[in-house]
């Protein structure tokens, strides 16, 4: 503590601090954005490895080869499911209990907050069928689960067939320590809460489900397949799950090891491994893979089904089959033998996965960065807010004259007591206006369909940006009711409020989902720092808008299809954005995503007091 | 000045109120922030189900509050939400009144130094004003009332607050003056959770300056006065006991609770230093550590009475701090308490060095202590160590919070006595450092 308590070394840090204050600001944002940008540059990433030691060395030899009976499969669920116009379960139960399983059925009814216009469903009713494979080397303590969707249309019945194909060759075997469900669920995300909540006996989302009759003990990991084609050119891995949560890395590195074993193809973020790294043109394709990555994780939505089992403390990933225009197709045998391989060693599991990495991010399939080299590039950014906020501490205590060794005379104009109650009306008016944000949309929904020529789904969309916008207009002097007129003082505390504030909600969230607390950094917290009713005002109230969360996920879709290599016009950006905007809801709504009320209760109120800040007089 | 107390009371019952009907209660009364295992209101309700049925509340391993709080709690169960609004207000208005009656006592002793010319003479601006401190009480109170540590504490229904309301009842009585009254309540404050058995000697200062004894030990007097204020204390610890035992018919709670709460055999995760620490320890070493980690908060008080013997006030409030940081099972309830305190020295604010750095470090951490629970239990992707490194760093925060307040006292009682503007020998100006 002698660098705080020695006066001298005291004066002499708080005046480094103030008269480089814009300097150092200014070098640690550049600091911070360069580190990130670094994290894909090869030299500077990890290789992944397995280390796990239950999964360690390959002992495992795949025999699985029935990857015709697998497409006969596929074919009759997929004539079934024709004429059934929607699941077959009454053909998917006895299919699965003459293969030996124990066939249970699961049926559940949610009614959405507002009719989902894109997938156009509003009372979901559905039935999840599953059967277990009892382990004969154990008791039913814990399980495997391999999860198939049931989607709309044609798509999937290739994995489905797969799966019974496994099934029946699984239900062979005689190593099995683990039991194994296999689930095909209706409705894919729908379906998969409504099956984890009622595996584990709880109700989180207010789905209405059967009771749940058979169980396999604690559920180790999970694998999700989404197969629509007879033959395949590569597979792409899944991992973002629900509020950007990861599942552990060995999950991913067991993927990749399996793919490699049996030479298939294998990508993330459908973006092929390069072998060179030291050409630029590799960086850049490892830096698009991992912007992809913070921005499917930045948007809190599970990418896939298994993104719901990862809160229930499960590791899953998504498989996914793609069939491009390559010369070289895979077979479901091929497909199959990395299935039974990944499941064979997840059997061999002795304790949940645990050893590896849980925060990390992935340029590639084969490197991964860790979170002690991601969280310096978020330091250097919340550094900005902590420099700027000391610097008006001092600038705040200092025209209350009290040196900081205290000896000097007082000459108080006005009291600080007075200058924060002053504060309270605008602060409570933001989060008035956040709260309104949450709430309003959801329960207006009916009046709006009343009066104006709009679908619900619509109307809450627009009720949304409407109130959004509104903000913008409220009234911004507020707290001259009880001062008379606002004091240079006023809007000081004000910004050292919101600042703490905005550091306080990024440092939190950034531990919960790094992507999205890192974008909401990069766009926020230089305008925050800079932002004052002095100076160009006109230049701070259009960077402040720039920076709103509102566009910033804007130009996150923008970015997100340009780096799909699917460029957009700006119409369809925004139509995408009213979608974004309304599955963002509807993700917290069914499942439980915390990306909007986060930004309506916080983000959105602190930015409001920023905005307060520079209409201040 | 009455109807603004008036006014706290209302609003803090009123959000006290809405967070009861809330869905947020559930979820506060099972944070490990704000409950402990001695004070959870789901082990009274275990230990009243297990009273009713006949059998002793301490023969399983999960009720370790006193007998005193379960019989309050045997007529009172149906009104426990109501108990614990009443005991947060009896609280406030207990400080409240403490707190006008020490400021008194303070104005005089000032004036009586000026007079006796004990005051260097650039001082006037150091010294306090009857402006200054005319809203502190009512300060104090809203402090309490509307301390958000406060309000968790009161929605999770957690004992801490009885507890806080017998400290409260227990400085009242000792600021009055009110010797009998004030031994009864420290030690019904000791019977409850021990710790408070520091207070004995902030307490016997205070009341020792109050009848104008000077602490010498040669003094007749002041030998006299100790051992009568140490009588009516063990006299009314002794009778509380022994009231304890013909309820309850036998001495189960006196290892249910005291050595539940000095061997620390729960090591669920909590605010404190204890639960990280001995459960990454081995077994024989654990007795050793245990004495190492409790004699931290009995430790200090000595020191402490000899250096702060003429403002047991201040040592009052920095033993309780110091109870808060080092005791086995700390809730945020206890920090509510002497939190409370702090207007109370808000004439030392000019010589705080780190409040906005170590206010920021007690805000940061609340915050991540849910976040870093739900990462670690929930999410099962981060692990204890985070947890605890959050824990550590709010108490680093609170001791630095307290040494703060510690050195600023005894900074403006040192330029007090030897004026504002110091001079070195060679006429230049002169600062003082702690070292």
């Amino acid at each position: 503590m002698g660098l705080l308590s020695d006066p001298s070394r005291r004066r002499a840090l708080s005046q480094l601090i103030t008269r480089l204050n814009t300097p150092l600001c200014i070098m640690s944002y550049i600091v911070g954005l360069a580190w990130f940008f670094g994290l894909s540059f090869q030299p500077f990433t990890l290789r992944t490895y397995i280390s796990e030691n239950a999964m360690g060395s390959t002992m495992v030899e795949e025999q699985f080869m029935h990857g015709d009976r697998a497409l006969s499969y596929a074919r009759e669920f997929a004539g079934f499911k024709k004429k059934m116009g929607g699941m077959p379960v009454a053909w998917l139960e006895k299919t699965m209990r003459t293969l030996g399983l124990e066939v249970y059925t699961q049926s559940f009814t949610r009614i959405l907050p507002f009719p989902d216009e894109t997938t156009e469903r509003y009372m979901v009713k559905g039935t999840n069928v599953y059967g277990i494979l009892r382990a004969p080397r154990a008791a039913s303590t814990e399980s495997l689960v391999l999860s198939v969707p049931c989607s709309e249309g044609d798509s999937n019945s290739q994995a489905l067939g797969l799966m019974l194909a496994l099934a029946s060759y699984f239900r062979g075997q005689i190593y099995w320590a683990k039991d194994i469900i296999f689930l095909v669920n209706e409705y894919d995300l729908i379906g998969m809460e409504a099956w984890l909540e009622a595996y584990h006996n709880v109700n989180i989302t207010g789905m209405k489900s059967s009771v749940m009759m058979g169980r396999a003990g604690a559920i180790q990991a999970a694998v999700s397949l989404e197969i629509s084609s007879d033959v395949i050119t590569s597979l792409d891995i899944a991992v973002e799950g629900l509020n950007g949560q990861l599942p552990n890395l060995d999950m991913v590195n067991l993927f990749s090891a399996f793919c490699q074993k049996n030479g298939l193809l294998c990508t993330i973020q459908g973006k092929l491994p390069r072998g060179d790294w030291d050409s630029f043109s590799t960086y850049l394709h490892s830096l698009e893979t991992t912007m992809l990555m913070v921005l499917k994780q930045g948007s809190g939505r599970p990418q896939g089904d298994h993104g719901l089992f990862l809160r229930y403390h499960i590791e899953a990933i998504t498989m996914r089959g793609i069939n491009s225009f390559r010369q070289y197709k895979y077979d479901m045998s091929t497909i199959g033998k990395t299935l039974e391989g990944m499941f064979r060693k997840l059997n061999n599991l002795l304790e949940r996965l645990h050893q590896s990495y849980f925060f990390y991010l992935l340029p590639s399939l084969s490197r991964f960065v860790s979170i002690g080299m991601y969280m310096p590039a978020f330091g250097c950014l919340i550094l900005i807010l902590v420099l700027k906020s000391l610097d008006l501490w001092m600038k705040l205590t200092k025209s209350e004259s009290v040196e900081e060794d205290g000896v000097t005379d007082t000459e108080q104009e006005s009291k600080p007591g007075n200058g924060i109650l002053s504060l309270v009306a605008p602060v409570v008016i933001c989060h008035a206006t956040g709260l309104s944000l949450y709430y309003l949309p959801i329960m207006g929904q009916h009046l709006a369909t009343e009066h104006f020529p709009v679908s619900e789904s619509e109307a809450v969309v627009l009720t949304v940006i409407a109130i959004y916008v509104a903000g913008l207009a409220l009234p911004h002097n507020t707290h001259r009711v009880l001062t008379g007129a606002g004091t240079e003082r006023g809007w000081m505390m004000l910004k050292l409020i919101s600042l703490l504030y905005l550091a306080v909600q990024l440092g939190c969230i950034v531990l919960i989902n790094f992507s999205l607390g890192f974008l909401l950094a990069v766009t926020m917290v230089p305008v925050a720092a800079a932002v004052q009713p002095v100076g160009p005002r006109v230049l701070y109230a259009v960077l402040l808008i720039v920076v709103t969360p509102a566009t910033t996920l804007f130009f996150s879709i923008f970015l997100y299809k340009e780096l799909n290599e699917y460029p957009l016009s700006v119409l369809e950006c925004w139509q995408l954005f009213l979608q974004a905007i309304a599955g963002g809801m509807l993700d917290h709504y069914l499942y439980g995503s915390i990306v909007f009320p986060f930004i309506a209760f916080f983000v959105y109120p602190c930015w409001l007091q920023l905005w307060n800040i520079v209409f201040w007089k | 000045m009455a109807a603004p107390l008036v006014l706290a009371l209302l609003v803090a019952v009123t959000v006290r109120a809405v967070l009861f009907r809330s869905s947020l209660a559930d979820f506060i009364s099972e944070r490990v922030e704000v409950v402990s295992p001695l004070n959870s209101w789901k082990r009274v309700v275990e230990g009243l189900a297990l009273l009713d049925l006949g059998v002793s509340p301490y023969s399983g391993d999960l009720f370790h509050e006193t007998p005193l709080i379960i019989y309050l709690f045997h007529f009172l169960i149906d009104y426990a939400e109501l108990v614990f609004m009443i005991t947060d207000a009896l609280t406030a208005v207990a400080l409240y009144l403490a707190v006008q009656d020490f400021n008194k006592a303070m104005f005089q002793k000032q004036k009586l130094q000026l007079e006796l010319n004990k005051y260097a003479p650039d001082t006037t601006e150091l010294l306090l004003t009857p402006l200054d401190m005319y809203y502190i009480p009512l300060k104090v109170a809203v402090f309490y009332l509307l301390n958000p540590y406060t309000m968790l504490a009161c929605v999770a229904k957690s004992t801490c607050a009885i507890n806080n309301t017998i400290l409260a009842f227990f400085i009242l009585a000792t600021v009055k003056g009110n010797a009998i009254l004030s031994a009864i309540f420290l030690a019904l404050a000791t019977f409850q959770s021990l710790y408070p058995l520091t207070l004995f000697a902030p307490a016997l200062l205070y009341l020792l300056q109050k009848e104008y004894i000077p602490v010498k030990l040669k003094s007749q007097n002041f030998w006299l006065y100790t051992s009568q204020y140490s009588v009516m204390y063990l006299g009314s610890l002794g009778v509380l006991v022994c009231l304890c035992f013909f309820l309850l018919h036998s001495w189960d709670f006196i290892p249910s609770v005291y050595s539940f709460i000095l061997s620390v055999p729960d090591l669920t995760p909590n605010i404190g230093l204890f639960w990280y620490f001995f459960a990454e320890m081995f077994e024989h070493f654990s007795l050793f550590f245990v004495c190492v980690f409790q004699i931290n908060v009995f430790f200090y008080t000595i020191p402490l009475a000899v250096k702060l013997k003429e403002h047991p006030m201040f040592l009052m409030f920095v033993q309780l701090a110091i109870i808060c940081i080092f005791k086995s099972y700390p809730t945020v309830g206890d920090i509510s308490l002497y939190m409370a305190f702090l207007p109370l020295w808000s004439h030392l604010c000019r010589f705080l060095r780190n409040i906005f750095i170590v206010s920021c470090v007690l805000v940061v951490c609340s915050l991540l202590f849910p976040v870093l629970w739900h990462l670690w239990i929930y999410a099962g992707s981060a692990n204890s160590n985070f947890y605890y490194a959050i824990t550590l760093s709010f108490n680093v925060g609170q001791i630095l919070l307290v040494s703060d307040y510690f050195y600023a006292y005894l900074r403006r009682e040192y330029h007090l006595t030897h004026g504002l503007y110091l001079r070195r020998k060679d006429g230049t100006e002169a600062t003082l450092v702690l070292k």
